[in-house]
């Protein structure tokens, strides 16, 4: 059921919700955490399906914060989907005028007791995740730097202001290609002496992707510029030759290893309902990601001096 | 060590051969995927293959935990090429998988699909399979690492598992890895159990014999294990001084539809209790195991399910029925002696009731009751610790009328999840305590489970990781509990009937009054 509530406070949305609930039969509430989405008119639609598709395996309230016309007088308009797509519940806050500079203070209100809460950035990421004050109440806050118009920038922004808790969306999408680069190093392989990974240019996977092999394995890892789509190669030279996971097609990767039959796998591009679905999975601190992170700092901060 | 998921067992997190750099227990992100290996599946045609074998597998390399190259045999007595096989996969995936259907992901993984035509005494077509796995090692990479599904009768187990020692498939020479798995029933008795694990393990050792319980794969069973030892606060009262008794229960709506030829002689106990129900009371009942690895788990399982005690009676301790016809669902259906295939003199039980004690120091005295059944009301699985009743309650008789024991009922199918069942207060001027349910779904709730367990199985199959998996033990623990019974039942009592789409025979719903308890509703 949707319940639409126009110049409305956290304690009438509140209350919607409670008789919500009791209407539907009273079902018991198994949320497992509290979503805060902030993102405008434009995008909520994707984020919030993206985030309701999670929920069918994290049960949770879903809070989405949308700022609009900015000039306007303050105003709190809300959306309460309750028993629609899932488990949980959708919540979307529509902020006119100065309100959306103080979301937070609707949004405490709106949090599930007890339960852990992650904001995410679907498009714009703020500099400091941590300082925000919707990123504040957060144990996890999700940016996405692919959503950037300069992404490695942002990473390097968001490395500097890097808290435990952060991370990016850039990194979950690394995950499939990360999983299957360790896998292949669960054979014996041969000495790497250098790596190479290759992506369209503005592709903060593959920036990730380069620092974390540099970092985990003590070798230089470039990253080469290619068409795409997404990164198409991981390579490393070998003294008996090349060992390489290309994927051209952005769907079918093959692993070439010198002296032995090529072999296909598939490894496609994920969706933003898997990539929330892999975020929401674990809410501890990621510290092989805040490695990388400041690991691509570093080596960034050295080319430029 | 800290386990790796407190919701999920744990196997060791050693990786084969060397370190390998890019893995760190801290990086949790990364899953377990399988090495190189070929899957080698023996019963192709049956249900279980096309239903939840074929789809795990497709679902496996949809997620991204099959390895490059990973390759699927089938062998069967068919007069297929290997497209024919690939296409009866390709249509099992397309109906029966569980994540999207990806054309990308089915071209790779069809082309590692092969399929081996004979019968099982053949020799040439075993030699025939053996050059396949080898083609495979040379064209696709796959390592030499051999797993066989024998998705069969195990009366053929012998003539197979005879085959692959003949044609040097059981053989890794020291090369790679070969791994068996073998589904329930494992023998019909303790004697017949035995002799199918020689033969096995006649060829392959121990630990490469994975005897699949798809019950262990649920995520909900594993959450029992989450559930007792991740909390403080259910151990304290999981124990004698507050439990009152156990209920532990599957029962099915279903008849026994095409499987009389199985069913009849092995009946509800054999089917179900042995294996599924008795492992279920063992993850209930049992201590806490050192570590969440695949010895000190089996190792604890085994201590309760030698600790479990028999009723002294078996007729007053046990009780079984046929179902007979009667309305079910809606639907008029047959009784069990009119189903095609069962003699109309069978004594195979479709429903079974035991009462059983666990003699340690924390059950002593709390009687476990398990039962299973075909045709009764509904499809359900669920352990329910029923608690004794508070032991004086400050309020008067008629305020707490309505008030039952407290529960604590783990749900594994088909919505599973957690209840807690406890005393409230009902709204109003009166003082008046009523039962009320607390519940607990996880997403799982949300999509049928069972071809999951399938798939975290066969990947624990193809990585190695055994905790999941029941040794030759616990299996024959099971067959003494189970014999005696069963040995009582031929010789003194025919089944009950009861009516289909009712709750079970009378002579169970005695077992419990004698108690002075009842069953679950079903």
């Amino acid at each position: 059921m949707t319940i639409d509530l126009t110049d409305t406070t956290t304690s009438a949305i509140q209350q919607a919700l409670t008789e919500a609930r009791r209407r539907m039969g009273g079902p018991a509430s198994g949320m497992v955490l509290t979503l805060i989405i902030v993102t405008d008119e434009a995008a909520q639609y994707d984020a919030v399906r993206a985030a309701s598709q999670a929920g069918r395996e994290h049960p949770s309230r879903i809070v989405a914060v949308i700022s609009r016309k900015p000039k306007a007088e303050s105003r709190l308009d809300a959306e309460i989907r309750v028993g629609e797509t899932g488990p949980g519940e959708i919540i979307l806050l529509r902020m006119y005028g100065p309100l959306g500079q103080h979301a937070d203070s609707v949004v405490a209100p709106l949090l599930v007791p007890d339960v852990p809460v992650v904001t995410w950035w679907p498009d714009e990421a703020p500099s400091s995740p941590h300082a925000d004050p919707l990123g504040s109440v957060a144990q996890r806050r999700v940016t996405d730097a692919a959503a950037s118009e300069t992404p490695k920038d942002l990473l390097l922004t968001l490395a500097k202001a890097y808290q435990p808790g952060d991370t990016d969306l850039s990194w979950t999408r690394a995950t499939s290609w990360r999983s299957l680069l360790a896998a292949t190093l669960d054979q014996p392989y041969p000495q790497l002496l250098s790596g190479e990974v290759l992506a369209e240019p503005d592709n903060p996977s593959a920036d990730l992707i380069a620092a974390w092999l540099g970092l985990r394995l003590g070798i230089e890892v470039q990253r080469g510029e290619s068409g795409g789509p997404g990164i198409t190669e991981v390579s490393f030279d070998t003294p008996d030759g090349k060992v390489a996971l290309s994927r051209p097609d952005g769907r079918n990767a093959t692993l070439s290893w010198p002296g032995r039959p090529e072999r296909r796998v598939a490894l496609h591009r994920r969706e933003a309902p898997d990539l929330i679905a892999e975020e929401l999975r674990r809410l501890e601190p990621d510290e092989v990601y805040a490695e990388t992170l400041r690991a691509l700092a570093g080596s960034a901060g050295g080319a430029a001096q | 060590m800290a386990p790796a998921n407190l919701g999920v067992i744990a196997g060791t997190d050693e990786a084969p051969g060397p370190r390998n750099p890019l893995r760190d227990p801290r990086d949790r992100r990364i899953p377990r995927v399988a090495g190189p290996c070929v899957l080698v599946m023996f019963g192709v045609t049956g249900d279980l293959a096309r239903k939840k074998l074929m789809p795990a597998i497709y679902d496996l390399a949809n997620r991204g935990l099959l390895p490059p190259g990973f390759s699927f045999v089938g062998f069967a007595r068919r007069d297929w090429e290997n497209e024919d096989f690939a296409q009866l996969t390709y249509q099992a995936v397309k109906e029966y998988a569980r994540t999207p259907f990806r054309d990308a992901v089915w071209q790779q993984l069809s082309e590692g699909v092969r399929f081996v035509s004979g019968s099982f005494d053949d020799d040439a077509a075993f030699d025939g399979l053996a050059d396949t796995v080898m083609k495979l090692d040379a064209e696709r990479g796959t390592g030499g690492n051999y797993a066989f599904y024998l998705s069969i009768p195990p009366n053929q187990f012998p003539t197979v598992v005879r085959q692959l020692k003949r044609s040097g498939l059981s053989d890794s020479g020291g090369d790679g890895w070969r791994r068996v798995v073998i589904e329930k029933p494992f023998g019909h008795d303790l004697a017949s159990a035995r002799e199918l694990n020689a033969t096995l393990e006649g060829v392959f050792p121990p630990e490469a014999v994975f005897r699949i319980d798809h019950y262990l794969g649920k995520e909900t069973v594993q959450n029992i294990l989450a559930l007792r030892f991740a909390n403080e606060m259910y151990e304290p009262i999981w124990n004698r001084g507050y439990v009152d008794h156990v209920q532990i229960t599957m029962v099915e709506d279903i008849g026994i539809g095409g499987r009389a030829g199985y069913y009849d002689g092995i009946g509800a106990a054999r089917d179900v209790i042995q294996n599924h129900l008795l492992q279920l009371l063992a993850l209930t009942a049992m201590e806490e195991p050192v570590a969440f690895d695949a010895d000190s788990l089996r190792m604890e399982k085994e201590k309760v399910l030698s600790a479990v005690r028999l009723p002294a009676d078996l007729a007053m301790g046990t009780a079984r029925g046929q179902y007979a016809a009667g309305w079910q669902g809606g639907r008029q259906v047959r009784g069990f002696l009119e189903e095609d295939g069962i003699p109309p003199d069978s004594r195979t039980e479709t429903y079974a009731a035991i009462k059983l004690g666990v003699d340690t120091r924390r059950w002593a005295g709390v009687p476990f009751y398990l039962r299973a059944g075909k045709r009764l009301p509904r499809r359900m699985t669920e352990i329910a610790l029923i608690f004794q009743r508070a032991p004086h309650l400050p309020f008067s008789a008629t305020d707490t009328e309505e008030l039952g024991q407290n529960a604590i009922v783990i749900r594994i199918q088909p919505d599973e999840g957690i209840t807690v069942r406890f005393g409230s207060k009902v709204p109003g001027t009166a003082m008046e305590v009523r039962d009320v349910n607390m519940d607990f779904a996880y997403g799982e709730s949300f999509t049928e489970s069972s071809p999951e367990a399938y798939e975290r199985l066969l990947l624990d199959v193809l990585i190695g990781d055994p905790p999941l998996f029941p040794r030759q033990a616990e299996v024959e623990l099971g067959w003494r509990i189970l014999d005696p019974i069963e040995e009582f039942w031929a010789s003194y009592t025919k089944p009950d009937q009861y009516p289909a789409g009712s709750a079970g025979p009378a002579s169970a719903e005695a077992l419990m009054a004698r108690d002075g308890r009842a069953w679950r509703r079903l």
